[in-house]
């Protein structure tokens, strides 16, 4: 197993979101997480990747943690696509980031200032990075976001390689990557105690 | 490590890194005294360690909000929180670049600026070992401001009212060497005390600073 957790529980600024989570990843398996917003993906993908504490629960990662992509790229604007990705896979001792460049075809865009490049150009090189560390367990939060059609049948193409390779991904999304994942509905693990407050709010 | 050494280095030599804005300022602050002051030389000759000492603490503090808001803003931060390295070690190797950026800049330019407020003659030596000594210091403990309030909106001002504090016995021990070295004493002391500051804290706060990271990405 290269996740598992049991009677997970994450709580978002202090108020608890999602419990009672059980999952397990095998390596070469996907899961889904879906639901409407604020159910808690972002916040269980975050426990995970060790970004915050889980409120109750057991949390396994295996070996080395996970891969974390959030909403965010971890783009530098004023390095160029090649010294992005450069910097992401000597971080992680990664050999060469040439092969990642090519994977999501960022190589004509190497010598661009990331600046430059449009949303869907600079996700690309965002996911780009999950490739150059070289870790198995990949925890994506939307990965799809900005994202043309084609490119998201390639993502889905990398995903499943490395899937074949005997990664694990967990991906937060609300459209279908392309992938032949399992799904789990966050809606029925919404914490108690956060309906309460839910409620507490609407009155 | 040496990568994001490398990257922060190339980040602030880049256009709109701020490289050079503190040593700008330092440069700034140091004309106006003078020209506030008078042209007295005795007066200048006698505020100037303070004077330089000020000014180096303020241009350091200039771009200190930006050792960790801009990349928690576009998400580097949670990168680094998850990669291999500990994140003390980026804590003191993202320290260590805002001290080659700006301080190390700072510790060079000073002689010429001593000459524009009449510093003494047997000061300058000691200016420089000061400021050396001293500056790291400022970066490491700036580091540790600049984590508190990471995530924050227009943290900076409240990172300044922060730091600032934090900054006196660094000023207190500086000044006191330049003076004293001016004056023909002996600086030894304030020396040995302006080192232990800086090693004291560059040994103890990336802790401190990781913890207040790893709490602000909650």
């Amino acid at each position: 197993m290269l996740l598992e957790a049991r009677g997970l529980a994450c709580a978002r600024g202090g108020v608890p979101v999602v419990e009672g989570i059980d999952l397990a990843l095998a390596a070469g398996s996907a899961l889904m997480l879906t639901g409407p917003n604020g159910s808690g993906k972002t916040t269980l993908l975050r426990t995970i990747a060790g970004l915050q504490p889980a409120l109750a629960g057991v949390l396994m990662v295996a070996g080395e943690g996970a891969a974390y992509g959030g909403h965010a790229d971890a783009v530098k604007a004023t390095l160029t696509v090649g010294e992005n990705l450069a910097f992401w896979a000597e971080i992680h001792g990664a050999g060469s980031h040439l092969a990642a460049l090519a994977a999501l075809h960022l190589g004509p865009l190497a010598n661009r200032v990331a600046r430059d490049l449009s949303a869907g150009q600079r996700r690309r090189l965002g996911l780009a990075r999950m490739l150059v560390t070289g870790r198995r367990l990949w925890l994506l939060d939307e990965p799809t976001v900005s994202l043309d059609l084609a490119t998201v049948a390639l993502f889905a193409g990398v995903m499943q390689a490395h899937l074949a390779a005997g990664g694990a991904v967990l991906l937060a999304s609300h459209i279908d990557p392309g992938l032949d994942a399992g799904r789990l509905d966050l809606g029925p693990f919404r914490a108690r105690s956060a309906g309460v407050l839910f409620a507490e709010g609407v009155a | 490590m040496r990568a994001l050494l490398y990257r922060d280095l190339a980040l602030a030599l880049r256009s709109g890194g701020g490289f050079g804005l503190g040593l700008a300022f330092f440069l700034i602050v140091a004309v106006l005294v003078p020209l506030g002051v008078g042209a007295d030389r005795t007066v200048l000759a006698r505020i100037a360690p303070g004077v330089l000492w000020v000014a180096a603490l303020l241009a350091c503090l200039l771009s200190l909000d930006r050792i960790f808001a801009l990349d928690h803003e576009d998400g580097s931060l949670e990168a680094l929180a998850t990669a291999p390295i500990p994140l003390e070690a980026v804590v003191a190797v993202k320290g260590l670049a805002h001290w080659l950026t700006t301080g190390l800049p700072l510790v060079l330019a000073a002689p010429v600026l001593g000459l524009l407020l009449n510093l003494p003659g047997a000061g300058y030596g000691w200016l420089v070992l000061s400021l050396a000594l001293g500056t790291p210091a400022l970066s490491v403990i700036g580091s540790f401001g600049a984590a508190l309030v990471v995530g924050l909106k227009r943290g900076g001002l409240l990172l300044s009212l922060l730091v600032l504090p934090l900054f006196i016995p660094t000023l207190i021990f500086g000044t006191e060497v330049v003076k004293r070295g001016a004056m023909g004493a002996d600086p030894l002391v304030p020396l040995a005390l302006l080192a232990a500051i800086t090693l004291g804290s560059a040994a103890l706060l990336p802790f401190a600073a990781a913890l207040a990271l790893r709490v602000n990405l909650r």
